[in-house]
Parts: structure tokens; sequence; C-alpha cells
């Protein structure tokens, strides 16, 4: 029994690992299906999770630090909108500096926030046990045994899945990724549709962060994405931009970064240090699997003009 | 005239780019159930016009008046509201989405609670009906199901159309729209508009084709420098009156050639096979031969294989099987740039990315293929005094109209840059030239100088591979043609011999021998 345990252990972490990649994926795979590619989810995560900490520590309330993630993300996704869309900067450059800006804000934020706070402890989010569902074997624990953050990501990618492939607004997106042109003769707006899915991406972003440091953590670290952001870009990838590609790669990645938290614990003679670079070894190896697929929408990356 | 309201009346429309005046004062009426053409040459500012029209472009001044009521129109939302649709040169249909969606996009409410029904596509069987239903109705034939990348061209056209009549326009708008297609498809499209007409739809038809005009339009009103220099009535024209119009001076419409004298066979080509992504075969197992003094012309339907076949040539590409000789040296696995020292001259058919470098200047563009050769290096120095004098007796010899040799080539007209690549090729005297759409996109004067070049290199014992999809253009060159057809040559004629119809059908992928049984 002793090895069951072990795997429902390690399987409940992946999912719980896998709840702020599935976010912001899901949220990168909408801004990318329209045609912009956001390098800074790093900084949205980092700005998510200390908006939602300071937050939730001064009222005490964190589904209200979970809102102020999401819209103090989604401002910064505006600004990232404004420079890239309306302005047409490079996204690879403008993304880039939200990253360093992410980093700088939260840890000047933190820091003058909490230097003179001693208990820096909120009260996270607590795991909800699904009434039934959490009583099956296996299943139950790993997958109806988390806090509800945890669902709501289980849940926002078939949601996804089904507003992209299944609506009108969905088809647009589809439409302004590939074919912006053709989008813009059939009447729609290229800039609002763009707008639209990069601050529905920003956000997501913010909720990814957020989690981390008031639903998996209890506190704020410096620092603490540590690269999540980067690696849900490259799930947006292997998940061939769909949502429920998305989910299943953040599973994935969820699942090492659980497995390498766990083998730190098991006083292997190996440096704790060779574990924590498995996910991030799995990011490469998986985009050298994947190379020359081109599911990528064709005007990726790609300003719009109306001339030209 | 007509007391009939014009379905669309424009008015002294202005529309500038930068210094250039591509709009000048034009006023132009369209009445319901009529075809109006708009004749001119590239540049003239058809397209410009009608994309004002179509709220792609604002207008700097000038008034749009729709069905008698002025309208502005600032979005192609808002032409669509005003029932104007527009079928584009270059197809606004998105690859990866199918027929059923290109057409219903932008149709519907993205988020409405009260038509929550609208903004959900579960029921695409339903929509997709609609669709075939309204395709029926105008005779189109259309698979609302296909994805788009799998249409042909001619199919994608047809889509184009639906997708303006589902959003019941009144007006339509054609740029160029016979530039993809076969004469037979030409025909059927002309015959579909007369069943537009004949239901009350007015259609405005871009082209720089005269005889498109005679066979189609009512009217026809000629652009010239963003002006308008004639309006008549088909019935009080003809094409010279038109082509002088046009143009504004008196045109040969005919190239004046005499009888190739070939000699042995230069370039012989044999089995080649190049395969695509997904196995694809781009060519499959080619044979050809261009004997010395002779213009061997390439037609067929754009995408059948005639990039491949210069670019495996020229060396750009390698062929996966097959056999390439010049003067009977073979030269597959070379590099493109020991093909052209054999003597292999390549006219790009795109001369902006692989014709020219457009951020260098005229100079630099003529030494491209020898920049690093006496006399233009010595002891690994460049010579500017020896390249600018090439650079203006090439420009000299070649008319190429430029402020300086010194300009970048981004800043000349498309007739100056062909041109310079024209130049920069037949300056050495080459053994086999492959020229690939030589006059893509240049007005009547540069494709008559580019003609007569091409066949003066002829005469001086060249062998010419001509590539285009222009079957104009084939037949006044070429001394013998052969139609390339999803990579295969499928038919060979003299160029004597030749006539459009028949190629036409061979362009369509049908056979000589089939065309022969029908034939009788």
């Amino acid at each position: 029994m002793d090895i069951l345990i072990t795997v429902q252990a390690l399987l409940q972490a992946t999912v719980r690992m896998a709840t702020p990649l599935t976010f912001t994926a899901v949220g990168e795979t909408y801004g990318e299906r329209a045609g912009v590619v956001n390098i800074g989810l790093e900084g949205l995560m980092l700005i998510g999770s200390i908006a939602a900490y300071a937050v939730a520590y001064f009222s005490g309330s964190v589904p209200l630090g979970i809102l102020a993630a999401a819209i103090t993300a989604g401002v910064f996704g505006l600004c990232f909108g404004f420079i890239t869309i309306t302005l047409r900067a490079n996204q690879i450059i403008t993304g880039a500096a939200l990253n360093l800006i992410g980093l700088g804000v939260s840890s000047y934020f933190y820091r003058a926030m909490f230097a003179t706070v001693t208990d820096r402890a909120i009260q996270p989010l607590q795991p909800i046990q699904l009434p039934v569902l959490s009583s099956i074997p296996l299943i139950g624990p790993v997958l109806f045994d988390q806090n509800w953050l945890v669902y709501a990501a289980l849940l926002l990618a078939p949601l996804a899945g089904f507003v992209l492939n299944k609506t009108a607004l969905g088809l647009s997106l589809r439409a302004v990724g590939e074919h912006p042109k053709a989008t813009a003769t059939a009447g729609l707006s290229v800039l609002g549709l763009r707008y639209g899915a990069v601050v529905f991406g920003a956000m997501m972003a913010g909720i990814g962060g957020a989690f981390l440091s008031v639903a998996y953590a209890n506190q704020f670290v410096e620092n603490m994405v540590a690269g999540r952001g980067f690696v849900a870009l490259a799930i947006v990838v292997f998940g061939r931009w769909r949502p429920m590609g998305a989910l299943w790669a953040s599973l994935l990645f969820g699942f090492f970064f659980a497995l390498q938290l766990r083998l730190q614990t098991q006083n292997l003679a190996i440096p704790y240090q060779f574990f924590q670079v498995l996910p991030y070894v799995a990011t490469i190896v998986a985009m050298i699997l994947l190379r020359g697929q081109s599911a990528q929408p064709k005007a990726l990356g790609v300003p719009y003009t109306e001339r030209a | 005239m007509n007391t009939t309201t014009p379905r669309l009346r424009l008015q002294e429309i202005c529309k500038h780019f930068g210094a250039l005046q591509a709009n000048d004062h034009i006023s132009l009426d369209v009445l319901p159930g009529e075809v109006m053409c708009l004749l001119g040459e590239n540049g003239a500012g058809k397209s410009t016009l009608m994309n004002v029209a179509y709220g792609l472009y604002r207008p700097d001044a000038g008034e749009i008046y729709v069905d008698g009521v002025r309208v502005t129109i600032a979005s192609p939302h808002e032409a669509i509201a005003h029932g104007i649709g527009m079928v584009h040169q270059h197809f606004m249909l998105v690859p990866t989405l199918t027929v059923a969606e290109n057409i219903i996009l932008g149709t519907r409410p993205l988020f409405s609670l009260r038509h929550a029904g609208q903004s959900m596509l579960t029921k695409m069987g339903a929509i997709e009906q609609r669709i075939a239903e309204v395709a029926q109705q105008y005779g189109l034939k259309v698979n609302p199901a296909a994805l788009i990348a799998n249409l042909s061209v001619g199919e994608q056209q047809r889509v184009e159309i639906v997708k303006a009549l589902y959003r019941g326009v009144k007006l339509l708008i054609l740029d160029e729209p016979t530039a993809v297609l076969t004469p037979q498809e030409t025909i059927e499209l002309f015959a579909t508009l007369r069943t537009f007409t004949a239901a009350g739809l007015s259609i405005i038809l871009i082209t720089h084709k005269l005889n498109e005009v005679m066979a189609i339009g009512d009217r026809v009103t000629v652009l010239r420098d963003g002006k308008v220099v004639g309006q008549r009535n088909i019935g009080d024209t003809h094409m010279h009156e038109l082509a002088e119009l046009m143009v504004g001076r008196d045109v040969v419409l005919n190239v004046d050639k005499q009888p190739a004298k070939p000699g042995a066979p230069a370039l012989v080509v044999e089995g080649l096979t190049v395969t695509g992504t997904h196995k694809r075969a781009l060519l499959a197992n080619l044979t050809l031969t261009v004997a010395r003094g002779e213009i061997l012309g390439i037609a067929g339907v754009d995408g059948n294989g005639q990039r491949e076949l210069a670019l495996a040539i020229t060396g750009v590409i390698k062929p996966d099987a097959g056999t390439i000789r010049v003067e009977g040296k073979s030269i597959v696995g070379q590099s493109p740039r020991q093909i052209a020292h054999t003597g292999v001259a390549h006219i790009p058919e795109d001369r902006q990315s692989m014709g020219l470098v457009l951020d260098f200047s005229v100079a630099d563009n003529f030494i491209l293929k020898r920049f690093d050769q006496a006399p233009y290096t010595r002891n690994w120095l460049l010579q500017p005094r020896t390249i600018l004098a090439h650079a203006q007796q090439l420009i000299q010899l070649f008319d190429v109209r430029t402020s300086s040799p010194q300009a970048p080539a981004a800043n000349l007209s498309g007739g100056n840059q062909q041109k310079i690549v024209l130049g920069r090729e037949i300056d050495g005297q080459p053994r086999v030239l492959v020229a690939a759409q030589p006059t893509r996109g240049l007005d009547v004067g540069a494709t008559e100088y580019i003609h007569k070049a091409l066949l003066a290199q002829r005469d001086a014992g060249a062998a010419i591979l001509l590539i285009s999809t222009e079957l104009e253009e084939i037949l006044a060159l070429s001394d013998r043609i052969v139609v390339l057809y999803e990579g295969r040559i499928v038919g060979e004629v003299t160029g004597d011999r030749a006539n459009t119809q028949r190629i036409g059908l061979m362009m369509a992928g049908a056979h000589t021998d089939t065309l022969l049984i029908r034939g009788s």
C-alpha cells in the first residue's frame, strides 16, 4: 500500500503543480491564436502573485487577492497590447521587457510593503472535498480533494476549448491569428480581437501567479514563479495551440515539478539541484521532439497594419 | 443620360500615399444590373479606388453615394452594411478554416446574451445547409464543409463570391478576378456574373485586360496615373481605343517576331522530379529540351510546378531525381553560383525577394552575381569606380529610370527594377536563360521592352525557357509551348499551331489525347 500512497501523493501534487501552468498556458493560447505572442508571462505571473498576496494579506480575503491579481496583470497586459498592437513594437522585445518589469515591480512592492512585517504568512486556499467523488480510490484524492482554483483550472481548459471551437467569438480569434486582413475584410476589428485576447491571456497569467502565493504557498517569495512563465510558453506549443492540449501538457509538466519535489526529499546521493532541473530539461526535450510542426498560427508575432 | 439612381456613385475621390497621388478627383457611377469595368495599368489607381469604396482606405476628399444617399464608409463592416462586397485579388480566406467558417466569419454577434443562439456555432450542419442553398441559387458549386487549404484557386474564388452573396451584397467588386483562372474558368466566371446582373446585382470589375472588358463589360472607365481618362459604353468603343486611353499613346498589341532558327540543344532536362512536403510531387518525371535560339514557353495555371522547375534548373532547390544538362554538362548538385557561372541566367518570378537586394544600390545590384571577380574586386577590395562605370553603362543600355546609380533599388518602379534584373542577367551573354514571370505586374510599356529584349537574346543564340501564367505572353513569344499541370507536361504545341482554347483545356488538366477524342 506504501506505493499506492506515494503514487497518490505524487499525482495529487501533479494536479496542483499543473494549475498555475494551465491558467497561464490557456490564456496564452488565446493570445497566440489571435496572433500575439507574449513571452512576458513570467513577469505577469510575478505581478499576479505579489498582487494576490498583498491584497489577501491586508484584506484577509484570498478570493479578493485573486481578483486583484487578475486585474493588475490585466492592466499590464493592456500596456503590452498598446505597445505591440497599437504601436506595433516587436512582441518578443516587449515581452522580454515585461519579464524584467514583473521581476522588479514584484520584488520592489514586496520589500516596500513587507519589510517591517514579521509574520508574513496568510491562510491559503484550503482543499474542498467534493462529496462522493472524493471517496473514489486514487482518482478521488487526486482530482476531487483540491482547492477551488484547481477545479477552476480543470474547468477552464474545456470551456476555453468550447468557446474557441464552437462560437462566433472563437472563430474570429482563430481567423485573426491566421489571416488578419481576411478577418478585417470580413468586417471584424483585428485590433479589438487582439486586445481582448491579450488582456484575457494576461489576466489568466495573473491568476496562475496568484495560485503560487495564495493557494500553493502561504506567502510571496521573490522570483517565486521560477521560470513557470517560460514553461507555459512551451506548453502552448506542446499543446498545439489548443486549450485542451495545454491542459494535458500542463499536467505532464506538473508531473515533472511534482516528481522533482518528491525526489528531493528522498535523501538520494544525487545533489537536489539535479532534480530541480528536471522540468526545464523536460521542456527543452519536448521542444526538440516537436520541431518542425506547423500548427502555429500564420500571423503569430506579426503586427497588423491596414496597408500592405 | 439615364434616370435610374446609381447603386454606387463616387464623386471627386482623392487619395494620396506620400508624394503619390493614387486617386486624383475620380468620379464614377455604377447602375443597378450593369457590369462596370475599371481599366488601367498597374499603379493607375484602380485598387486604391476600390479599397476606398470598400472602407479599407479613407479618402482624402470626395463623396460616396449608395442608392442616392450620401454615406461615409469607414470600415469593411460599414461597406458590407451598405451592400458592397469585394473579392480581392489575393483572396481573403483563412486557409485553416472551412468554407462555411470563412463565409460566416464576421456575420454574427461575438457576444450577445439576447442572441446567444447566433453566437453559438454548435450547429454547423444547419449553417452549411444554408450556405449551400445560397450558392445553389446562383448556380455556384461549393462544398461548405471543405477546408480552404484543400481547394483550387478557382474554387476559392467561388467561395469568395458566395461569401459576398451570403452577406446580401447589391454591388460586387472583383479585383483582377481572372488572373488566377484558366481560360475556361474565366468563361464560367463571366457566365456567373451575367446571372448576377440579370438578378439586379451591380458589378465592378477591375482589370488591365482589354479582351475581358470587351467580353463582359456594359461600360468601362479607364484610369491612368490616378485620373479618369475616359468613360465609354462598350458598344461605342473598341480595343485599340481603350489601349490608347490606358497607356496614353499608340501601342502595338502584337510582338513583331521573326521565325526562330533553333540550333543544337542547350538545355536538356530528363526525368526531373521534385517532391514537396507530405510526399506531394511538385514535379513528376519531367522531360524537356530547349535548343539554342529558341524560346520554349511553359504555360500553366500558377502553382503547377513552374516555380520548382525554375528553381531546380538554377540550383536553388535540389531535385529528388533526374538530370539537367547545359550544353552536355550535368549541373545537378552544383550550387546556384556554379550554375550561374556555367552560363545559366535567371530572371526569378519575384524580383523583389529573389532578384534584387532592395536596400542595395542599383550599381551593387548589377554586380550581385560577379561582385567578387575582376574587374569588380581586385586584391580583395571592391572597385567602386569600375562598379559605377559598369552601372552607368547598363543603365543607359537598358533604359533604367533611376535618379542615380547609387539610389537604392527599392526606390525604383517595378518596371525599372525588372530592367536591372534583366540587364544583370543578360549582360553576361547567357547560354540558357530561365525567365519566370518576366513581366508580372509591369505596365504595357515595360512589358513591350522586356519582350523585345527576350527576343533579341533568342536571336543572339540563347536558349530561353519562358515561364509565364499570362497565356498571351506565352503565345506572343514562344516558338514551342508545353503545358504544365500538377508537375507534369500534359501537352506540347508549336508556337504557330497554338490556340488559346486548346492550351486552356490542357491547363485545366485535360490531356492532349483526350482532346483529340473529344474534338472528333
